[in-house]
């Protein structure tokens, strides 16, 4: 149990959320380990967005544990995890449409106070995603779907994530730009930042994971690795439609 | 104002510098030519714009940069008014002097102003104005009868004979003489408002280009997100409630010194409403909007006031329509026709600018 601890990052354990007399999480267990990319799919309104709020703060799990880096976030507000490096990119991106992109990313780095080391993890987001250096000045509401979700990103970069919680990027973007975000996932990943990414889109989710959970109406049904899961015919028949 | 001089060259410098000056020797001659050439009433006029801008920018703090829909703003002025009235007037038989009590009020009115947002921090839009507009009023029916059992605001009658602003025995009631020209009691509330007006910009110029500025903003345009950055979204929301209920506050106690008499009638949601044209004519979210609609919306009405009769004379030979009625309905045509022709405000903030200018260039592409 202590070596499972140290061994992962995040480690939630029989979380449960309601919303009134709602169950909407019934008990969940996840595991992040460092470095890894872990998927959670599942249909419409099975619990993955309010399982990302509720590890970001944003909502008053009912009981259950979560522990982030050994510590418990039982008594954590929403603006003191982003500090620890836990970083949500909400659904729908939550771009601020009347900043600037600068703006934007500066906002990122909200909690950071270093300003040459901003100033680098800035030019390092415009290396990303050279399309948000084109249209810095730029107010963020003109962009297209694809250049907020890239914004959105470059945005939770900013604040040196350790673990990014990421929440249906796909959602409203072109074919191709969700191949591109996709690319972009598998990238900052490979940089070494651990994620945990919410996604309807199984199939996508599970070709850049390394493991996956599948969450149904508020329990988790089956986990094991991406490869796996994309062999197996119990999600192949249910979300991937073959 | 420094980073801009920065990038100025050397010549542009020396004009920003002569416009400066300029302006400032027009804003102090401003009260001896309104006297000259339309009357000493205009200069009291000029007295209330400055008031009405402290409040405009107050209130701009929390509708233009939080985004927080607040109804109910006139209250923080009726705090600041009372507790200089109270402090200083027969009424409770106290006359502390004037720079105790204004700090006081303003303090007074932030702490109510705090009062106000920790129980509507869960409120957006439609409902916190509701609940605002309640706060608003009762503030306003509070002070309408707190007379009895024990007589403290004097209820609906007010309160009278509340002590003029003094600097020692320097009372800015009277008429003084002073290198060699006459300043009468209005004339000096001028320099004293103006004074405070100057204070009140330079806070909110440096305010909207900091830290907590862009955290209004953030929260202004996706509460979610900004609380996703790291924003307390919970102080910085109760942070803008109590700033802007200072600056009504302040603005507040300097009303009741210069009018001497206060009622809970000069305190009604017309006023409220009133402050937050102010806001939304001018251009939300930008300073110099701000300006200009507070000063249009007590001119205006002022203006239309004296005009209409000559004009009604000039036109049909003689008054048609009462001008005082006709007054407060081309004001209300005026703000209609405003709002129509520019819907983000006369002077709207640079932000919006930079939304239309990115408009076009999407539409180039």
């Amino acid at each position: 149990m202590i070596a499972s601890k140290s061994r992962s990052l995040l480690q939630v354990r029989d979380l449960k959320v309601a919303y009134g007399g709602i169950q909407a999480l019934k008990g969940i267990d996840l595991d992040v380990a460092p470095g890894e990319l872990v998927a959670l799919i599942g249909s419409n309104g099975a619990g993955k967005t309010t399982t990302l709020k509720a590890l970001a703060g944003l909502l008053q799990p009912s009981a259950g544990k979560i522990h982030y880096r050994g510590i418990s976030l039982q008594h954590h507000a929403a603006h003191q995890l982003i500090q620890e490096g836990l970083v949500l990119v909400p659904e729908g991106r939550g771009v601020f449409a009347r900043l600037t992109v600068e703006e934007n990313l500066q906002m990122g780095a909200y909690c950071r106070n270093d300003k040459s080391s901003i100033a680098q993890d800035m030019q390092h987001v415009y290396q990303l995603f050279p399309r948000l250096a084109e249209r810095h000045m730029q107010l963020a509401g003109t962009l297209s779907g694809g250049e907020q979700q890239m914004m959105a990103l470059g945005r939770a970069l900013m604040s040196r994530p350790k673990l990014l919680m990421l929440d249906e990027p796909s959602m409203g973007l072109a074919p191709m730009m969700v191949v591109k975000i996709f690319e972009t996932i598998r990238n900052i990943s490979a940089q070494g930042v651990s994620i945990l990414l919410v996604e309807q889109n199984a199939k996508l989710a599970l070709e850049v994971a390394h493991r996956g959970y599948v969450l149904e109406s508020g329990l988790i049904t089956l986990s094991d690795s991406a490869v796996n899961l994309l062999g197996s015919a119990v999600v192949r028949r249910a979300y991937l439609g073959s | 104002m420094r980073n801009v001089l920065k990038h100025l060259s050397s010549k542009d410098r020396r004009g920003a510098w002569i416009a400066f000056v300029v302006l400032a020797i027009v804003l102090l001659a401003l009260p001896f030519f309104t006297d000259a050439l339309f009357g000493r009433g205009w200069v009291r006029i000029m007295d209330f714009a400055l008031l009405y801008i402290m409040l405009a920018l107050g209130l701009n703090i929390v509708v233009g940069y939080a985004g927080l829909l607040d109804l109910g703003y006139i209250a923080f002025f009726a705090v600041g008014a009372y507790c200089y009235a109270l402090l200083g007037s027969p009424q409770l038989g106290l006359h502390l002097p004037f720079w105790v009590v204004l700090p006081l009020g303003a303090l007074l009115a932030c702490i109510f102003g705090v009062l106000l947002g920790a129980p509507t921090l869960r409120l957006r839009g439609d409902y916190l104005a509701i609940v605002t507009l309640g706060f608003g009023e009762i503030i306003r029916i509070f002070l309408n009868n707190l007379n009895a059992p024990i007589n403290i605001t004097n209820g609906p009658q007010g309160i009278s004979m509340i002590d003029p602003i003094r600097f020692g025995e320097f009372s800015l009631g009277n008429t003084h003489e002073l290198f060699g020209l006459t300043f009468p009691s209005v004339h000096l509330h001028y320099y004293l408002f103006l004074l405070f007006t100057l204070l009140v910009i330079f806070i909110s110029l440096r305010l909207e280009d900091s830290r907590i500025g862009r955290a209004w903003m953030a929260i202004r345009e996706d509460e979610v997100a900004a609380e996703a950055m790291g924003i307390n979204t919970r102080n910085i929301k109760l942070l803008a409630f109590a700033m802007g209920a200072t600056f009504g506050g302040l603005a507040g106690g300097l009303f009741a010194g210069f009018q001497g008499f206060v009622s809970p009638e000069s305190f009604s949601l017309t006023e409220s409403i009133t402050v937050l044209c102010m806001v939304v004519l001018g251009g939300m979210g930008n300073i110099n909007g701000v300006l200009l609609g507070g000063i249009l919306l007590v001119v205006l009405p002022e203006a239309l006031r004296h005009g209409s009769g000559p004009a009604q004379q000039l036109l049909f030979g003689k008054t048609l329509i009462d001008p005082e009625s006709l007054r407060m309905l081309l004001f209300g045509l005026a703000l209609i026709t405003v709002m129509l022709w520019r819907p983000s405000g006369l002077w709207p903030s640079n932000q919006r600018r930079r939304e239309l200018v990115a408009e076009n260039d999407t539409a180039q592409l």
